[in-house]
């Protein structure tokens, strides 16, 4: 059995996300899905800082510090693109116009409640950007993380221990092992990698999971 | 005649005094108004309240105001970053407040002041530790958070042009907060790249129309004279 890379997670998340989507890839692991999407799909990324068509990075010498992604970093604007303040950027997600998003997670829970934006350590900065306007506001929301912690302990939890980001929110996950749906008669496996049994992936999965 | 025209920053803040709340447009450093935070730290003003996406970047702009020790508290969606250096040794001293809003709600809350708004319930943020103690209402069997306006009294955004009667034009995503901020504040100073004759704008480009805004300075921030100007 060989896990997914990272490349490889991205990849598979791509694969599900269809053409005419209008997309907003979150900060570190999911922006790698930008390099994934199918040439012949036309599909929309949304930066909340306020830009529907974001182009991949400039080339260098190129950048240009007035145009930049929700990570801060330079980007482009594709032909079709438009800007806006932040009020209506939020309202696109907010008000449901988004249909994917993708975001990364410490922990899902088995009802799809997700847990991304703090370790609620006591000496930890929280910093909460726009995730939970994400969580709750993309009609789709994908989550795109390791399987299990690097002490092996799953990721996906019968409760989340870390402080919540939205509740009941997550509507798939993509993991190095496995894709996962969370409906409403539990998590449901949809594919997994190849060389992996149900019955491992269930040992590393902290939640039953239906096939 | 309406201008709203100033010769420099630092005569369009003269009247922020201590203890305001002052938001400032950018995020990170696009669409900082950074000249006219500069002109903030000389008038020395103390005590402020501060509201921005984030909490200063490297030692630029914000990030100053706050290694100045110019902020009691701030209000922000994400203050956490590899350069907010100046923020965290203030908040591992305990030296600042700080009032986290996930960063819809923090746009959401601006807009409302500008509007009239006295109050909203937004899905956002319900059943996490950022609504604990708010009020919360099912509607249409959704759960709903109680959230209320942000008012200050003064905004400073970076716009890209501007006429004498503060129509505002923008730069791509260095729009991020300023039009929402200008209709929030009793007073907002827009920091422009260019000046230009009433009538020169089309108005179906103007972004922020003039009955938002109160002050505009011009400050290429490309040309040093421009620059040595606004700060004279």
């Amino acid at each position: 059995m060989k896990k997914y890379s990272r490349d490889e997670m991205a990849a598979r998340v791509a694969r599900d996300i269809p053409e005419g989507s209008y997309v907003n890839l979150g900060i570190g692991l999911p922006t790698l899905v930008a390099n994934h999407l199918p040439k012949d799909r036309e599909i929309i990324l949304h930066t909340e800082n306020g830009l529907l068509g974001m182009g991949p990075a400039p080339q260098p010498g190129e950048e240009d510090p007035d145009l930049m992604n929700a990570g801060k970093q330079p980007v482009t604007e594709l032909p079709g693109a438009s800007f806006f303040h932040h009020a209506d950027s939020f309202a696109m997600m907010r008000g449901g116009h988004l249909d994917f998003c993708v975001l990364g997670a410490f922990q899902v829970s088995a009802t799809g409640d997700l847990a991304n934006w703090h370790t609620g350590a006591p000496d930890a900065i929280p910093a909460v950007g726009g995730a939970m306007d994400l969580a709750i506001g993309a009609k789709n929301v994908y989550v795109m993380m390791e399987h299990t912690t690097k002490s092996g302990e799953s990721k996906i939890v019968p409760k989340c221990t870390y402080p919540l980001t939205g509740v009941g929110c997550v509507s798939r996950i993509f993991t190095d092992l496995a894709v996962i749906d969370v409906t409403p008669a539990g998590l449901a496996l949809v594919d997994m990698v190849e060389g992996l049994s149900f019955e491992d992936l269930q040992r590393v999965t902290g939640v039953p999971l239906r096939r | 005649m309406i201008d709203k025209r100033v010769a420099t920053a630092e005569a369009a803040l003269a009247d922020v005094t201590d203890g305001m709340t002052i938001m400032i447009g950018g995020f990170g450093a696009a669409g900082q108004p950074a000249e006219l935070i500069d002109a903030l730290i000389r008038r020395g003003a103390r005590d402020l309240t501060i509201v921005n996406n984030n909490a200063g970047n490297a030692d630029f702009g914000l990030a100053l105001l706050l290694k100045e020790r110019r902020v009691r508290k701030i209000v922000c969606s994400f203050p956490r970053q590899v350069d907010s250096w100046h923020f965290d040794k203030l908040y591992k001293e305990k030296a600042i407040e700080l009032e986290l809003v996930p960063q819809g709600n923090l746009a959401e809350r601006i807009r409302a002041a500008g509007s009239g708004i006295g109050a909203f319930f937004t899905p956002t943020g319900y059943g996490t530790q950022l609504a604990e103690g708010k009020e919360t209402r099912e509607i249409d069997g959704r759960h709903y958070v109680l959230e209320y306006p942000i008012h200050a009294d003064f905004a400073l955004i970076k716009a890209d042009r501007a006429d004498r009667w503060g129509n505002l034009t923008y730069r791509k995503t260095a729009r991020n907060f300023g039009p929402i901020m200008a209709a929030a504040a009793r007073c907002t100073v827009a920091q422009v790249r260019r000046f230009e004759p009433l009538g020169a704008i089309d108005p179906e480009a103007v972004v922020t129309p003039g009955i938002f805004v109160q002050r505009i300075v011009e400050i290429d921030v490309a040309d040093p004279k421009s620059r040595a100007q606004a700060e004279a």
